[in-house]
């Protein structure tokens, strides 16, 4: 029986790193998912028949409920809300992770003193992953202010996580550790996954959902030696190592150090500078007139933004660009990294709308083509197209990688009102002398680009 | 089955690599899902959570280890079913996709 065990564990490792190698490509990453699906199916399934288990009513009652309202949830949650439910998920697993290291401290019968040391660190990522996430899915769910900022705030944190590290070296070395130690260095825990998340403003969520990702991995590693369960040490490490490099991968496509994100309260758009406007007067222009310069086009790039995902604009705007398409304009997407609320959220929305993924280019594949554009639409974006982050050094975006739409012929931004955007900042984009403001709802000026497009 | 000091040491190194290697190359497009297709995998959680539940003997013991339980099937379930729904929207204009 162990060796079947042990078998389907090293089936589901398998499984799970082929799984990610092949989400890692569009072709076939559908494919990716199943294949870890099926391993973690398998691995669940065997555990039953781990021996000397008791409590099988309790497990499957667990498993119901969880898993049923995880399904329910997951099947309801819309693709703009999907950050969030990343972090609810994967919080959740965090605290499964410190929920195996509170009863096996309570059971206190460690085969050695490293398991015990490595139950109580995992112990504390897990709850800190848990609770930090928490507050991470309040503050993308609008339950909660951006950032919370309070006098002393750093000096606080770091009594708390002095507090936790105490009594956690008192779990490490009891030979039987007291309840009331373990209830206190798991609440203080989870106080310090709260206050570290609160002071983090939304625009830095993403980065921060993500290091809370790789940190459950690595709580599940750790509890994995405990066990002595090879699944949850190769799984969790795997996604320890592949979340880090994704965090530094979007804190780099933020143009942020992780450091930055954590410890400076930062991202919550109290920085706005704009002193000295930017010279000239926003131009507008009707969507007629619109509609007719990118029909008569021959080539129009699309710089979608999240505020075109708010608006739930982008079947219409697909539409018009099948519209385009059928009149001989070539017609692209082009994606910031740091476009939606984490990196690749837009090209998930997009892909909701049905636009192929090869029509979507990221940054570095397009931004050498907008000379040669005609028009660039630009529709719901505006940090991410701002050419100070170019020209002005006292800016706070200056130096973060931008889309060089102002470098097209004309650009037409579809905006629906005259202020600033998500991080205060005065956009230069808009007063161009080549940029025509088109304003409007997303979704009503897109309708009624199909409209006058389709007269013509 | 107890996984032995350097034995242990050395898995977790080559697994580090492998994570390491496996995301390396991976296009912006895709962070989004493989975000939360890692979420899914460390959901193998669940695992571990019913061992511990399976061997619970007091009260507490069982009560945090349904609340483990619990949250490590929502975190394998929802991971799954998020992932899913957003790589199937993922379509090339030549059509397919698998």
């Amino acid at each position: 029986m162990n060796s079947l065990i042990q078998l389907s564990y090293f089936l589901a490792a398998v499984l799970f790193i082929l799984g990610l190698k092949r989400m890692s490509s569009p072709v076939t990453a559908r494919g990716g998912i199943v294949w870890a699906g099926a391993g973690m199916v398998v691995a669940t399934l065997v555990t039953f028949m781990w021996p000397g288990m008791h409590n099988y009513g309790l497990m499957i009652l667990a498993i119901a409920i969880g898993g049923g309202l995880a399904w329910y949830t997951g099947k309801k949650v819309a693709m703009t809300d999907m950050p969030q439910m990343i972090a609810i998920y994967n919080g959740m697993g965090g605290g499964a992770a410190a929920a195996i290291a509170a009863v096996e401290l309570m059971r206190g019968d460690f085969q050695s003193s490293t398991f015990q040391v490595l139950a109580v660190l995992g112990g504390l990522i897990g709850s800190v992953a848990f609770s930090g996430s928490m507050v991470a899915f309040a503050k993308l769910q609008g339950l909660m202010k951006r950032s919370f900022l309070f006098p002393q705030q750093q000096l606080i944190n770091l009594a708390v996580f002095g507090a936790t590290l105490v009594f956690g070296l008192l779990l490490m070395g009891a030979d039987q550790p007291a309840g009331f130690n373990i209830l206190l260095f798991f609440s203080l825990a989870l106080a310090f996954g709260v206050l570290m998340t609160l002071p983090i403003g939304g625009a830095d969520m993403p980065v921060v959902i993500s290091l809370y990702n790789a940190l459950t991995g690595l709580a599940v590693a750790f509890e994995g030696f405990v066990l002595g369960n090879a699944a949850m040490i190769i799984a969790g490490t795997v996604v320890g190592s592949a979340g880090t490099l994704l965090t530094q991968l979007m804190a780099k496509a933020m143009n942020r150090s992780l450091a930055n994100v954590l410890f400076s309260g930062f991202g919550s758009g109290v920085e706005a500078v704009g002193e000295a406007g930017p010279e000239g007067t926003m131009k507008e222009i009707d969507a007629a007139d619109a509609a007719v310069m990118m029909a008569y086009a021959n080539k129009v790039i699309i710089v979608p933004g999240y505020g075109m995902a708010v608006a739930q604009a982008q079947h219409k705007i697909w539409d018009f660009a099948r519209l385009l398409e059928e009149r001989g304009v070539t017609v692209k997407f082009a994606i910031h990294p740091v476009a939606g609320r984490m990196p690749g959220h837009m090209n998930v929305l997009l892909a909701e709308a049905g636009v192929p993924y090869d029509k979507i280019f990221d940054l570095e594949e397009i931004n050498s083509e907008f000379p040669q554009a005609d028009v660039a639409l630009v529709i719901g974006a505006n940090d991410v197209v701002n050419p100070v982050a170019r020209t002005n050094p006292d800016s706070p975006i200056y130096g973060m990688p931008i889309l060089d739409v102002d470098k097209a012929r004309n650009v037409i931004c579809v905006k629906r009102g005259r202020g600033k955007g998500f991080s205060g900042i005065e956009n230069a984009l808009f007063f161009l002398d080549n940029t025509r403001m088109l304003y409007g709802d997303g979704q009503e000026v897109a309708s009624k680009l199909i409209a006058e497009a389709k007269q013509l | 089955m107890m996984i032995e000091g350097f034995t242990a040491l050395y898995i977790f190194m080559l697994a580090a690599f492998t994570g390491y290697e496996v995301i390396a190359r991976v296009p912006v497009i895709l962070h989004t899902p493989l975000m939360s297709g890692s979420n899914f995998v460390h959901g193998i959680v669940l695992v571990g959570a019913m061992v511990a539940l399976g061997h619970a003997g007091t009260g507490a013991e069982k009560f945090v280890g349904f609340i483990g339980v619990m949250l490590a099937a929502g975190n394998a379930v929802g991971g799954y079913v998020v992932t899913e729904r957003m790589l199937e929207m993922f379509k090339s204009s030549k059509g397919s996709n698998r």
